[in-house]
């Protein structure tokens, strides 16, 4: 069944890259013009009626910011992700409240926490849980958040902190030479 | 149009209807003389009415403390559902930006006596958290505290046991830190309001 609803997906979208993490897991990567138009299709003639989760990664290194998008079929029990890749530099994408009602929570979230925006979504500018934020979104890469913390939040002194691996190595096999 | 939040809830009312909020400064309350100090605080001690106010994790220790197995009843203790008549305010664990303007809030509408006790590594260094954007790491730079409990989280007997330390300070006279905050007034809203960036209350809640 995910095979022909894949093929019938490459012949109307330009997939570029297809992931099969399970049988009933697939994900795929397409432009950003066209992420709309394929969820608007698996959710209109595919039966991926149920949108799970929006959710993005920061590729500092890349300079782009990657969407998921994933979808539920209730008939089927398949999930389907969409990857997008978006501009850094320029991050807009277009709003999907139209087709989901409970997008615009996810889509203010990314606003606040990444400062991807979604022209349109009700609500976008609002703050969400950082109110009254005046820094750079916290969730971006090149923020520093243990220094913002150190410079706000009046740490306490004498802190020590423990390398994981050495110190349970030293407290388990204390004999054993560090390879 | 964009909000403005940073504005109070009456900035644009008339004269006549802007006392929605009192801005007088608080004043300190000295203790009495000799026996009847001792005799109130003998009295404050053993009535400690809990507000319900669930903020962190450690909010879950508190729900069996209420019922039969640990039963706080008898020592006295009982929760409240409101700050204006309650006496003990519980911090239970990390305590967020958004979150802390709410524990000002509460905390300054409780009335004198009023007691703190912080739980959990999170309210005393900021525990796990230490190292977030979000959440402060030590609430005793914003309201004073009477007493800590450690643990991340601290099990119900270790609650019940601070409290009864809150009960022995209360008995010595010792929890005084109401006055405490009024005297470093100045100080704890600085401290405030580096931190609550869209300060959007008037500076003490009655």
């Amino acid at each position: 069944m995910m095979k022909d609803i894949l093929k019938r997906l490459t012949e109307k979208f330009p997939i570029s890259e297809i992931e099969e993490q399970r049988a009933n897991m697939i994900f795929v990567t397409m432009p950003k013009i066209n992420a709309v138009q394929c969820i608007s299709y698996l959710k209109q003639f595919e039966g991926f009626t149920h949108l799970v989760m929006l959710a993005a990664v920061d590729y500092i290194e890349d300079g782009i910011f990657q969407l998921t998008y994933i979808l539920h079929n209730y008939e089927l029990h398949t999930d389907i992700g969409i990857r997008v890749q978006i501009d850094r530099k320029q991050p807009v994408m277009e709003s999907i409240h139209t087709l989901w009602a409970q997008a615009r929570t996810y889509q203010q979230e990314l606003k606040e926490m990444f400062g991807i925006d979604f022209p349109g979504s009700p609500d976008i500018d609002e703050p969400f849980l950082l109110e009254g934020w005046q820094n750079i979104p916290p969730m971006r890469k090149d923020f520093d958040t243990l220094k913002y913390s150190q410079e706000t939040f009046f740490p306490r002194p004498g802190r020590k902190h423990y390398d994981p691996q050495k110190y349970m190595k030293e407290k388990l096999y204390p004999d054993k030479e560090p390879e | 149009m964009k909000k403005d939040n940073r504005l109070l809830p009456n900035q644009d009312m008339p004269d006549f209807e802007r006392d929605y909020f009192c801005d007088a400064h608080p004043e300190t309350v000295k203790p009495l003389k000799g026996f009847i100090e001792k005799f109130l605080n003998w009295a404050r001690a053993n009535s400690l009415w809990i507000l319900g106010f669930g903020t962190g994790c450690g909010a879950i220790e508190l729900r069996p403390l209420m019922t039969a197995r640990f039963d706080m009843f008898r020592y006295g203790m009982a929760p409240r559902p409101t700050p204006r008549q309650s006496c003990v305010f519980v911090i239970g664990g990390y305590a967020s930006i958004k979150t802390l303007k709410r524990i000002v809030r509460s905390y300054e509408q409780i009335q004198a006596p009023k007691f703190v006790l912080a739980l959990g590594s999170c309210t005393i260094n900021g525990g796990m958290y230490f190292d977030s954007y979000n959440t402060i790491n030590r609430i005793d730079h914003y309201i004073p505290v009477d007493a800590y409990v450690t643990g991340c989280m601290p099990r119900p007997e270790a609650i019940i046991a601070g409290l009864r330390k809150l009960q022995e300070l209360i008995k010595q006279g010792k929890a005084e830190k109401a006055n405490e905050y009024i005297e470093n007034f100045e100080w704890y809203k600085a401290n405030q309001k580096k931190v609550i960036k869209d300060w959007n209350m008037p500076d003490y809640n009655w």
